[in-house]
């Protein structure tokens, strides 16, 4: 495989939540606006390059039976930098996403590639695949908070462009599960059109 | 009083799930039968009391106490982690029955947000350990109910005609969609 191909196919072909359906809780939980889902999702995209590359290098001197635990220990401690260090330098985007930032540690798909790519493949393509894969969480959560925060509050990443208040139900949790189910049937036709 | 409230918030009005999207996962991974949606309630609840458990005790007697608070993701996820290998040693031992009927979702456990969610939430809204034994077989309770309530739901979709890009997952968050605005209706109880 082609280092481009391993990088691009986090975007579309095997994109985390729209094809695969990891990491849904911190996508439905965080996306109630454009600037929040990209905040998660860059946190994601570093805690999940960073997994990858220290677990590539490690793989051949963890036995295989503790493994999981492992690999559970290096993703943790690199959700606890990405904590403090946004606690210190983005306290509002912190208190946005909340509860989402330690659990990061439990999003499928951290885990799932490090189990998956990271302990099979050479230092360079688990960055590659850590960048592609952790991007396209980052856009996927990125679209659907456009979407919400567009339907629900009328503006995108903050800027308003209708008066008044749009429909509040997007906002809130049942328009999350909405707008995701309508996203992944648009997806899977993109999907289908360019096989 | 003050336990009734946290029950009837967290079952109903925060429901863990609907509301606040902990354990998404396993609610669209597991739930498209209802027998196998109660096994994995079962399992869920079982360790989400005993980890906020043992994680309020971590907390109190050792994080705090020593002041390094800020290994709490850590501490619990291995805690987590061990607890659910725990169980499922003691489990097999003890009563072959149970581990039969949940022994397939125990692993799973270790990467569901809901009981991480859990233990942390307990610690940050400052309860006692009553409280966080409470807080978390209600919320466990909220995740059940969800899940069963949702796989029933599932399993009647199999049979109804829908157009053919929405079948499978689509259409399960849709519908998840209605529930969350149906269990919305309870705001405001509390």
């Amino acid at each position: 495989m082609s280092q481009w191909k391993n990088f691009s196919k986090g975007f579309f072909k095997e994109n985390a939540v729209f094809v695969l359906f990891l990491g849904l809780c911190p996508t439905l939980g965080v996306t109630t606006s454009a600037i929040n889902g990209l905040g998660m999702g860059l946190a994601t995209t570093f805690v999940l390059v960073m997994s990858n590359l220290v677990i590539s290098i490690v793989k051949s001197q963890i036995p295989d039976k503790v493994r999981i635990p492992s690999f559970i220990v290096i993703i943790a401690s690199f959700v606890t930098m990405v904590e403090l260090v946004m606690q210190a330098y983005v306290p509002a985007l912190f208190d946005q996403l909340g509860l989402f930032i330690p659990l990061i540690v439990v999003n499928c798909i951290v885990l799932g590639r490090a189990e998956a790519f990271a302990s099979k493949n050479t230092v360079i393509s688990s960055i590659i695949d850590g960048f592609g894969m952790g991007l396209g969480f980052a856009m996927a959560l990125t679209i659907l908070g456009g979407v919400r925060e567009i339907l629900g509050s009328g503006s995108i990443f903050g800027f308003k462009f209708i008066q008044g208040d749009g429909m509040l139900v997007f906002v809130l949790a049942p328009g999350a599960f909405i707008a995701l189910g309508y996203l992944i049937v648009l997806v899977n036709k993109i999907n289908k059109k360019t096989a | 009083m003050e336990y009734i409230i946290i029950i009837i918030s967290a079952i109903f009005v925060n429901n863990i799930l609907l509301a606040q999207f902990f354990g998404v996962c396993p609610f669209i991974g597991v739930s498209s039968k209802v027998e196998t949606s109660i096994g994995m309630a079962g399992a869920v609840t079982f360790v989400m009391v005993i980890a906020t458990m043992v994680t309020y005790l971590l907390q109190k007697y050792v994080l705090d106490a020593y002041g390094i608070a800020f290994m709490q993701t850590i501490t619990f996820i291995l805690v987590i982690a061990a607890l659910v290998q725990l169980v499922e040693i003691i489990l097999k031992k003890v009563s072959p029955a149970l581990y039969q009927a949940l022994g397939i979702f125990l692993p799973l456990i270790t990467t569901n947000c809901a009981v991480l969610g859990v233990a942390i939430l307990a610690v940050q809204k400052d309860y006692n350990l009553l409280g966080s034994v409470v807080f978390a077989i209600s919320n466990a309770i909220g995740f059940g109910l969800a899940l069963v309530i949702f796989a029933g739901l599932r399993e009647h979709l199999d049979m109804v005609n829908i157009p053919k890009g929405m079948k499978g997952v689509p259409i399960a968050f849709i519908v998840a969609g209605l529930l969350a605005l149906a269990f919305m209706g309870f705001a405001g109880i509390v």
